[in-house]
């Protein structure tokens, strides 16, 4: 035998995963378009947007080890662009004749506010809004993350001044008013470009868009996951003095996969937009950036594929306990994240690894490599 | 902002909205005491303990109206007791919740302020469950109505100084506590090597229940004090969580004197710019300012010299 070249050594996906792949696409694309109604969808569609978030979580948190309580603020910033470009096209002159000022969103007029802010101007082009739905949060996420990791702040401090920072980002677009749209965010979107987004087709033709971008950003993950890069970022995880001793920049990977995830988590901002149709602050601050964490956390941190099934699992039992139980559903979401950092640490993945893949390979006969092997040891959260 | 206001009227507005503060940094100070000890000293993230706060806030409005309703001629003094029984409930229920969930966390501090956030849905589901969804608010004796008139312009509320009074003696009584008895020489040998205290007879698990319980029961008498400048609700103490952890870090994690300064600062900033500013907007620049800071200096603003 020839020794392996590093290529067939460390192939991009392994035949499991490419089978993993195959079934979350089947599922995405043929299973619930077929079983569910239009409605369903389009809720099974805004939660695969919070799958973005949580994708970019398992990288972040699973694979490197910083825990950013703060994603919200990302998955807001994208949303909040997408929704800025909406809204200027759904308030043109012409639909907004009666307004004091015409040509401005409307709330903008409720609030005395008589000409549109310089902020609000790059989004009245497509092109310009697409470019800033990645770059706005991408480079917050690199100020913060720069001027964190390059001080060293890591672990509980950087936990704690994310989840800060999503509370100030959300007392300040509430308390701005004039600007952002306050509580109730911005709504009333229309057109995307003069295509009306609110028709049926459309949310179905943007159901398959999201899903085809959550399958590109699952490649794009993996592809880190795999890269050299990815290795780095599961030993700095691990033993960070090492690595850096090493003579790696620590701060630099640490900020490349804060800034991934946060990428991530802005296209699924947009998309939510776009599915759902407004953009509220209740999607930016501290609850919903720490839900998004359980979703990841459920899914098992280190799986690209459970941080998906976590998100949808986790948002199918929310909507269907507080349709029926709404008292019951808090005790349970409780419970869940307890349950998962007790009882169950590596989540959906753990449970699927330890009892259901060791029944399929065995039933397959052909030892398929293990996902196990190449997988680090699930590590606790630090 | 200023221009329209004298020097003067500056001053007396500073003054004012400084002993108007003096409630606020009293919170502040008894939530992130508790926060200290439990964070700084452990190394547990305790995202429980606004709800801890908010049970304190509970009792004291159950003590309120069991005293109105049976025994009005003592209803003066009643706030001492609601004190007391607010202290011994969170207490209590601190010491539970290590038991039960805590110790098995020690060595994953991220995963324990998982747990913890659940412990605090399911508190504030149970506080909706058991008093109902609206915020309650709680009766004041008379005696603690009212201000002292100080100079012609200022004005300092009585409530204040006695909730000021209440902060001064605990903290000095949790000061006294971990720095002059036999416990507190026991948890801080604990906080600084756990497997070596445990190996000269210190009985590790204890030590640690009591102090999660001493934070917790902290946090209850918070929440007495916090009756005082809020309706209780059951997601009021959400609210007072970021804060509250930012005073810890920008205070240094394991620093009660740090604590102390970065309560106040944070608290009396927040209040004189309410003045002049919206509440939010004053909000933002004071969290802002902290954030920023913290970024300049990550290790807070009083650090003990460790070696990482």
């Amino acid at each position: 035998m020839t020794s392996p070249s590093p290529r067939t050594d460390n192939p991009f996906m392994t035949p499991t995963e490419w089978a993993y792949l195959a079934v979350l696409c089947a599922l995405i694309f043929v299973l619930l378009p077929l079983a569910l109604d239009g409605f369903r969808l389009n809720l099974v569609g805004k939660y695969l947007t919070y799958a973005f978030v949580a994708l970019g979580l398992a990288i972040c948190w699973g694979y490197c080890g910083i825990l950013s309580l703060g994603q919200g603020v990302f998955f807001g910033l994208g949303g909040y662009c997408m929704a800025m470009y909406l809204k200027l096209e759904a308030s043109s002159v012409e639909n907004t004749r009666i307004q004091s000022t015409p040509g401005i969103p409307d709330f903008m007029d409720w609030n005395q506010v008589t000409a549109l802010p310089w902020f609000w101007t790059p989004f009245k082009s497509l092109p310009l809004t697409l470019i800033a739905v990645v770059l706005v949060p991408t480079l917050f996420a690199f100020v913060v993350g720069a001027a964190m990791f390059k001080r060293r702040v890591g672990g509980t401090y950087f936990a704690i001044i994310t989840q800060a920072i999503a509370a100030i980002l959300t007392i300040l677009i509430v308390g701005q008013q004039g600007y952002t749209g306050g509580i109730n965010g911005i709504t009333d979107l229309r057109t995307l470009h003069g295509w009306d987004i609110r028709t049926d087709s459309a949310k179905t033709l943007l159901y398959f868009v999201n899903g085809g971008l959550l399958v590109a950003c699952v490649l794009a993950a993996q592809f880190v996951k795999r890269s050299k890069l990815g290795r780095i970022l599961v030993a700095m995880r691990d033993k960070e003095d090492r690595v850096r001793f090493s003579g790696y920049g620590v701060a630099s990977f640490k900020i490349f996969a804060f800034c991934l995830a946060a990428a991530f988590a802005a296209v699924g901002g947009a998309m939510f937009t776009l599915q759902v149709g407004f953009m509220s602050p209740s999607f930016v601050g501290i609850v919903p950036s720490i839900e998004m964490v359980i979703y990841a956390a459920i899914g098992g941190r280190l799986s690209l594929f459970g941080a998906i099934y976590g998100t949808l699992l986790v948002n199918w039992a929310k909507t269907t306990f507080s349709e029926s139980f709404p008292e019951l559903w808090l005790f349970g979401l409780g419970a869940l994240f307890i349950a998962v950092v007790l009882a169950f640490p590596d989540g959906l993945a753990g449970l699927w690894r330890r009892h259901v893949a060791p029944l399929l390979t065995r039933r397959a006969k052909a030892p398929m490599p293990q996902r196990a092997a190449t997988l680090p040891k699930g590590a606790p959260a630090e | 902002m200023f221009g329209e206001y004298s020097l003067g009227d500056l001053g007396a507005i500073v003054a004012m909205q400084g002993f108007a503060g003096l409630i606020l940094f009293s919170v502040y100070v008894l939530m992130a005491l508790g926060l200290a000890i439990i964070f700084g000293q452990m190394g547990v993230i305790n995202m429980a303990h606004g709800e801890f706060m908010i049970l304190g806030a509970y009792m004291t409005y159950l003590c309120s109206g069991f005293f109105q309703a049976h025994l009005p001629s003592v209803f003066p003094a009643y706030f001492f007791v609601a004190m007391a029984l607010a202290f011994v409930a969170s207490g209590a229920l601190g010491i539970l919740v290590e038991w039960a969930l805590i110790r098995h966390l020690y060595r994953r501090p991220l995963d324990t302020l998982l747990a913890t956030w659940g412990l605090s849905l399911i508190l504030q589901q149970a506080y909706r469950s058991i008093f109902g969804a609206r915020e309650v608010g709680v009766e004041l004796p008379s005696w603690m109505m009212g201000s002292v008139q100080a100079t012609d312009t200022i004005e300092i509320p009585i409530n204040g100084l006695f909730v000021m009074a209440v902060t001064v003696l605990i903290t000095l009584a949790v000061a006294g506590l971990l720095f002059a008895s036999a416990y507190g020489k026991q948890v801080r040998a604990v906080m600084q090597n756990r497997v070596m205290a445990g190996a000269v007879g210190i009985d590790t698990g204890r030590v640690d229940r009591l102090t999660f319980g001493l934070g917790c029961g902290i946090a209850g008498v918070a929440g007495s004090a916090f009756t005082m400048i809020g309706s209780t609700g059951p997601t009021s103490g959400q609210l007072y969580i970021v804060d509250t952890f930012l005073i810890v870090v920008f205070g240094g994690a394991a620093s009660l004197l740090g604590t102390i300064a970065s309560a106040f600062s944070i608290s009396q900033t927040q209040s004189t710019l309410e003045f002049f500013l919206s509440g939010s907007t004053a909000k933002v620049i004071t969290l802002l300012a902290v954030v920023a800071i913290l970024m300049l200096r990550p290790q807070g603003l009083f650090t003990l010299k460790v070696r990482r």
